[in-house]
């Protein structure tokens, strides 16, 4: 059971939720994920840690609303809890003195980059970060990432704040303008970071992107979220999330993520007619954790 | 207690296992066998020959007292039959339902010999089962407490077992799972069919009940290292059963198609998250209904899939095998059943490429060439050689890999001086399950690769004497262990 402390909207549909979960707070570091499952009978699914307090005990999370599960997440509010968190899981991100580092977060992508960026700039370079969004409404840790860059730049597809376009734009400006870069981060969409990985792929500037395949148990044993990296077979979940860019296979990424578009469809269908009841089941089993926690755990083992 | 002069016990057949008919079966996912009732237990227990040095107990790897158990249902005392089975073996609800028996107690049964052998699994599973419905268990004492800690690291049969018999000797034992249900593969890994999820619950409420504490959501080498756990969390020994858990594929073309599974993730979506119950159940699994599916491997595994693929609707259900029916690996019992539920053996058959379906990423049909066998290779097995020109198309909607585990690093990496053998294995004496770093020991699938819950169940029982010697008089060169029984 983990509980939740804050719990806030960055953007419509984007919500941080700061949870207790003081073992992984401990040790999550820069790249790193969990695994969350919200009730009973709930799916697993990865989120990427935004920040961590070690000392408070908390980790936070941002979740954009797209499923039924990350939907029913932003309904959550402080004094929910988690059925379950677990991780930290994946590799961290390979943090040392690169030089000029960009740091691309692309929509919900920002808040999987803005960790990765402060790490960066804790080593020493110069973080150029660049946050995307569709739209003025759907920036969010702008202020996060200024603080820990040395330049920041907010871009919308439709102008509606900052400048308008899309990141790869930018990037290839500073490319042409012959601006030198010794890294690029890229972290959003994945046409977003195909696209990235296409613009440096002829410069050869290194370029790592963090991937959001499909995962079940999040440790290696399921296989479900292999990727075609350089030609080999991978586990995002233990050789990643992240990757050298210039090796991802994207067009099978894409494929794979498609895998159960038909069931994600029908499942939030389903909520949608009765989303009161998730959410109750959510709330049922943290109370019965906390005041009957040995009948919890019999729940737990499938005694009926 | 035995009446029958040992001509006429000879004379008895071995009684039937009652099951579901195949045709119902295939529909559900309740139990295949429904056990035997006390009137077929009886006339089981009447065909033991009590032998007087009982070769069923040697072939058992964690020594079930076999013709002392068979004798209290003679006479009638089921709940003590299942308290004696219980001094060595703390889950004999699984046991009964899941080991492979035909190798090891009943393998070595005498009259099995001259006609067949003892039912010993079925009356194992059948003392146990009456103490689930009576809901009295003839749960072990404990011994007073030493106040030594022991960290377990994963909750499959191997840590159960040493969880088990560690409280019993006085320990207090922490089992940690990365999953959020406790059993590891046999909640994961093992389909209701052959072992409902509530006998598992049953088997780990009792060792709650004995002591036993568990941590689920604990990745270890993630959440927290094996030497925290020797460190600040204060733990006296270690031991590590993390299982044989990363899925080995074929590394054909066409593999990373939509609708090819590994085992592990097609029986995990099934099984632990209860897909077959989806959209009730959050987590899906690509719908089998009206399809064609296939799995490739011819062990337990391979059969829990294919019949989990028959029960969610499967059309037509293959099992491509690269050698002949008698190399598989699998139980007898689940060739049998499967046959009888409409699986189609495609023996001496390799898969060499999946194809793409007209649906752009999907799965449509896999190549295939037929096998033959030749001289025996490393596994003293005849080494499958293709038939050149002997290829063909199968349509497929659905493909399970199921060709075996390897190693999961993840604990083995995070732990420096912890040795590993080839292909990442944890390097562990086979007596005392001591690894290279003090204070830590390793058993099961991650010590002998990919095995069966009962050896592992018997690494878990060497373990616990091993940890026990260990912690008593803290010696950790000289081999201290007590003569097996």
């Amino acid at each position: 059971m983990f509980a939740i402390l804050e719990a806030r909207f960055l953007a419509p549909d984007i919500k941080l939720l700061r949870v207790r979960a003081p073992r992984i707070a401990r040790k999550q570091q820069a790249g790193q994920f969990v695994i969350v499952r919200l009730h009973d009978r709930g799916e697993r699914i990865p989120l990427t840690i935004e920040a961590s307090d070690p000392e408070a005990g908390t980790i936070s999370l941002v979740v954009q609303g797209v499923g039924k599960t990350t939907k029913l997440m932003n309904r959550l509010e402080v004094g929910d809890a988690i059925r379950d968190v677990v991780g930290p899981l994946g590799k961290p991100s390979e943090v040392r003195r690169y030089g000029t580092v960009v740091v691309i977060g692309g929509g919900v992508g920002a808040a999987i980059a803005y960790p990765t960026a402060k790490a960066m700039k804790e080593a020493g370079n110069h973080v150029v970060s660049v946050v995307g969004a569709r739209t003025a409404g759907l920036v969010i840790l702008e202020e996060e990432m200024r603080l820990v860059s040395d330049e920041t730049h907010v871009l919308t597809d439709d102008g509606t704040y900052g400048e308008k376009g899309f990141v790869t734009a930018k990037l290839q400006q500073w490319i042409a303008s012959g601006r030198p870069i010794d890294l690029v981060l890229a972290i959003g969409p994945v046409p977003m970071m195909r696209a990235v990985a296409d613009l440096t792929r002829p410069h050869g500037i290194k370029t790592i992107v963090s991937l959001n395949s499909i995962m079940v148990d999040g440790t290696g044993m399921c296989g479900g979220c292999r990727v075609a990296v350089g030609k080999k077979n991978r586990f995002a979940c233990v050789d990643g999330p992240e990757f050298d860019a210039h090796e991802v296979d994207f067009a099978l990424l894409a494929q794979r993520n498609a895998m159960y578009r038909a069931a994600e469809r029908r499942a939030l269908e389903e909520w949608e007619r009765h989303p009161e009841k998730d959410l109750e089941d959510v709330r049922r089993t943290c109370r019965l954790a906390e005041v009957h926690p040995q009948v919890a755990a019999l729940a737990e083992d499938g005694v009926p | 207690m035995n009446p029958l002069k040992p001509k006429e016990r000879m004379k008895i057949p071995r009684q039937a296992m009652p099951e579901q008919h195949a045709h119902e079966r295939t529909a559900n996912f309740g139990e295949v066998n429904l056990g035997l009732d006390a009137h077929l237990a009886r006339q089981e227990a009447l065909r033991c020959l009590q032998c007087a040095k009982p070769i069923c107990v040697d072939t058992c790897p964690v020594g079930v007292k076999v013709k002392e158990f068979l004798d209290l249902i003679l006479a009638g005392d089921y709940l003590a039959a299942a308290a004696k089975v219980r001094e060595d073996n703390v889950l004999p609800a699984i046991t009964g339902r899941v080991c492979p028996q035909e190798e090891q107690c009943e393998g070595g049964c005498v009259i099995g010999k001259r006609t067949a052998p003892v039912a010993i699994g079925y009356l194992e599973r059948f003392v146990a089962d009456y103490e689930r419905s009576v809901g009295k268990f003839g749960l072990p004492q404990r011994a007073p407490s030493t106040g030594k800690r022991v960290a377990v690291v994963g909750s499959g049969p191997a840590g159960l077992t040493v969880a088990g018999d560690l409280v019993q000797r006085g320990h207090e034992a922490t089992v940690f799972e990365a999953l959020h249900e406790v059993g590891g593969v046999l909640v994961y890994g093992i389909p209701e069919f052959r072992l409902p999820k509530e006998i598992v619950g049953q088997e780990v409420e009792n060792l709650r009940r004995m002591g036993v504490r568990f941590e689920t959501d604990i990745v270890v080498g993630r959440t927290v290292t094996v030497d925290e756990l020797l460190g600040e969390e204060g733990y006296d020994a270690v031991f590590i059963a993390t299982g044989a858990g990363l899925p080995q594929f074929l590394d054909v073309p066409g593999e990373n198609l939509n609708g090819v599974y590994s085992a592990n993730e097609f029986l995990t979506r099934v099984n632990l998250m209860r897909a077959y119950r989806f959209p009730e159940y959050d987590e899906p699994v690509y719908d089998c209904r009206g399809r064609d599916v296939a799995v490739v491997g011819g062990g337990n595994t391979a059969l829990d899939g294919i019949r989990t693929a028959l029960r969610l609707g499967a059309r037509n259900a293959h099992l491509i095998y690269r050698r002949s029916e008698t190399e598989m690996p699998a139980r007898a019992e689940e060739v049998k059943h499967a046959r009888e539920e409409g699986v189609q053996f495609m023996t001496l058959t390799n898969p060499v490429a999946f194809l793409e379906a007209d649906e752009p990423g999907w799965l449509g049909a896999v190549r295939c060439i037929r096998m033959e066998l030749g001289e025996p290779d490393d596994s003293g097995r005849p080494r499958p050689i293709p038939v050149q020109g002997s290829e063909f198309v199968l349509p497929l909607s659905v493909a399970i890999i199921a060709v075996g585990t390897s190693a999961n690093p993840l604990v083995q990496s995070t732990t420096p001086d912890l040795k590993t053998r080839k292909r990442g294995y944890i390097e562990a004496d086979p007596e005392t399950l001591r690894t290279s770093k003090r204070g830590v020991f390793a058993g099961g699938d991650i010590v002998t690769g990919g095995a069966t819950v009962i050896l592992a169940m018997g690494a878990g029982r060497r373990a616990a004497r091993s940890i026990d010697a260990y912690l008593r008089t803290g010696a950790w060169q000289e081999v201290v262990t007590e003569p097996s029984r």
